[in-house]
């Protein structure tokens, strides 16, 4: 069974209970702030810092599950649980797939967030 | 249900979280700060008052745990209840929050229906909480409760050297009899206010009240020096209060009322007696029993104060003292010196 990019219901809930217009501007703070975690990922890795890299994959992971971005979520979680590996090739490889998890999410967020 | 309008801090490094918290917040009738580290936290949090922290664990520069630690630490803000929100992985963690003190635990992402509940429940405790600070302020004073917060309230003793006094109103009963049950109160709560500024006002700590009679320390939980001297001038000051008070009585044509006041020094053993529940800072020993005694002396010998050896041998020369002889004692094998301070003796 494969994840959905956007778990409807999930997200359907977020707006019911905080609103969709707040909803809109959250997505939109989300889209802003999210390719700077994907960077920290990256930079991270470049310098070997544990805890910077945990701390960058944590917030992607919270961020994904309150938006019900559940295959984003997961590889998050992965990273986190996993934190630096010995070979830098595996995490590099972990973050291009998170690089498209995350496009796709961010394209179907935008979609929500009109609807 | 919990008071709405309380003022929330909400830690959290990142601003997805810390906007849905705080909308969450706003939706439930509260107001809320927000931060976006422990170090900026903790810094707000000792700059303005707030009823309910919101924390995070996962952020750079200082994490929750070490928030958590320092709130631990702070006599200020050690009561502060903190609820964690956060998504971090492991139980161990949510223990070790718990046990540096955390109220609650909450996963992200946050139920609003479950945070409103844990806010609700945690804003109650705080004010039982400071409702019973409230208490313990009015009925220990101060200095029992600072030492109640800085001991963090364990109860067991410890031995120390003080004074202890003992004070009741004479003829109290047929008084009571005499007049009507409100008169009384109001006379008691006269009393008590009077006495009990007499004896804060020399470093005493009242630490039991019962009927017309009570209770002081002089030397315990903090230390006091010259413990005797304060507890002497205190005894002359409550019967200067005393005879202002009959004056005032006087004039409203009622009766005159007499105190007798026992002192002794010694050791003793002080701390915290009862259960975690329900506790009160005592002091047991000889020198307890014995300050007692003295008191109930006073109704024998006629004189209002009277103290022991000990608490004798540390006066100096401005005190009116006379040695009235030894006394038998009940439950003392040995006769006790007992010497009573005369009024108008300076100090």
């Amino acid at each position: 069974m494969t994840l959905p990019v956007i778990d409807r219901a999930t997200f359907a809930e977020l707006q019911e209970t905080a609103g969709a217009d707040f909803v809109a501007e959250l997505v939109d703070t989300f889209l802003e702030d999210a390719p700077a975690l994907l960077a920290e990922l990256r930079s991270a890795r470049a310098v070997a810092d544990a805890g910077r890299f945990r701390r960058a994959a944590h917030s992607l992971k919270s961020n994904s599950h309150t938006f019900g971005a559940s295959a984003l979520g997961a590889l998050a979680r992965g990273l986190e649980l996993k934190g630096l590996a010995g070979d830098p090739a595996s995490d590099l490889e972990a973050i291009e797939a998170i690089d498209a998890a995350y496009a796709r999410a961010a394209e179907e967020l935008k979609g929500l967030r009109h609807g | 249900m919990a008071e709405q309008g309380s003022r929330l801090l909400v830690v959290d490094d990142n601003k997805v979280n810390r906007l849905l918290l705080a909308r969450s917040l706003d939706l439930q009738g509260h107001r809320s700060a927000l931060a976006e580290n422990g170090r900026v936290a903790l810094e707000m949090l000792r700059r303005e008052a707030f009823d309910l922290l919101l924390l995070d664990i996962e952020m750079p520069e200082m994490d929750g745990f070490q928030v958590l630690e320092q709130l631990k630490a702070d006599l200020h803000l050690r009561d502060l209840p903190v609820i964690v929100t956060s998504s971090v992985e492991g139980v161990a963690n949510i223990v070790r929050c718990i046990e540096l003190g955390a109220e609650d635990y909450l996963a992200k992402p946050v139920n609003p229906v479950l945070l409103r509940a844990r806010i609700g429940a945690s804003l109650e405790k705080k004010r039982l909480r400071d409702q019973q600070k409230e208490m313990v302020r009015r009925f220990a004073t101060s200095e029992v409760a600072q030492d109640l917060q800085q001991s963090g309230f364990t109860l067991g003793g410890r031995r120390v050297r003080g004074s202890v006094m003992f004070s009741d109103i004479r003829g109290f009963t047929a008084l009571v009899e005499s007049q009507p049950p409100e008169e009384t109160i109001e006379l008691l709560n006269t009393y008590y206010t009077l006495m009990f500024d007499a004896i804060s006002g020399h470093g005493g700590v009242v630490n039991q009240m019962i009927g017309d009679g009570l209770m002081a320390i002089f030397g315990a939980p903090l230390p006091l020096p010259d413990h005797c001297a304060a507890a002497v001038r205190a005894a002359l000051e409550m019967i200067e209060m005393i005879e202002l008070l009959n004056a005032e009585r006087a004039a409203e044509g009622k009766g005159r009322i007499a105190i007798g006041i026992g002192i002794a020094t010694g050791e003793m053993v002080a701390g915290y007696t009862g259960t975690q529940q329900r506790a009160t800072y005592t002091c047991i020993g000889d020198t307890v029993n014995l300050a007692a005694r003295l008191e109930a002396h006073t109704k024998v010998a006629q004189r209002a104060i009277l103290i022991d050896g000990a608490t004798r041998s540390e006066l100096d020369e401005r005190f009116a003292v006379d040695a009235l002889g030894e006394v038998p004692f009940k439950g003392k094998a040995a006769l006790v010196e007992v010497f009573a301070v005369g009024l108008g003796g300076g100090g």
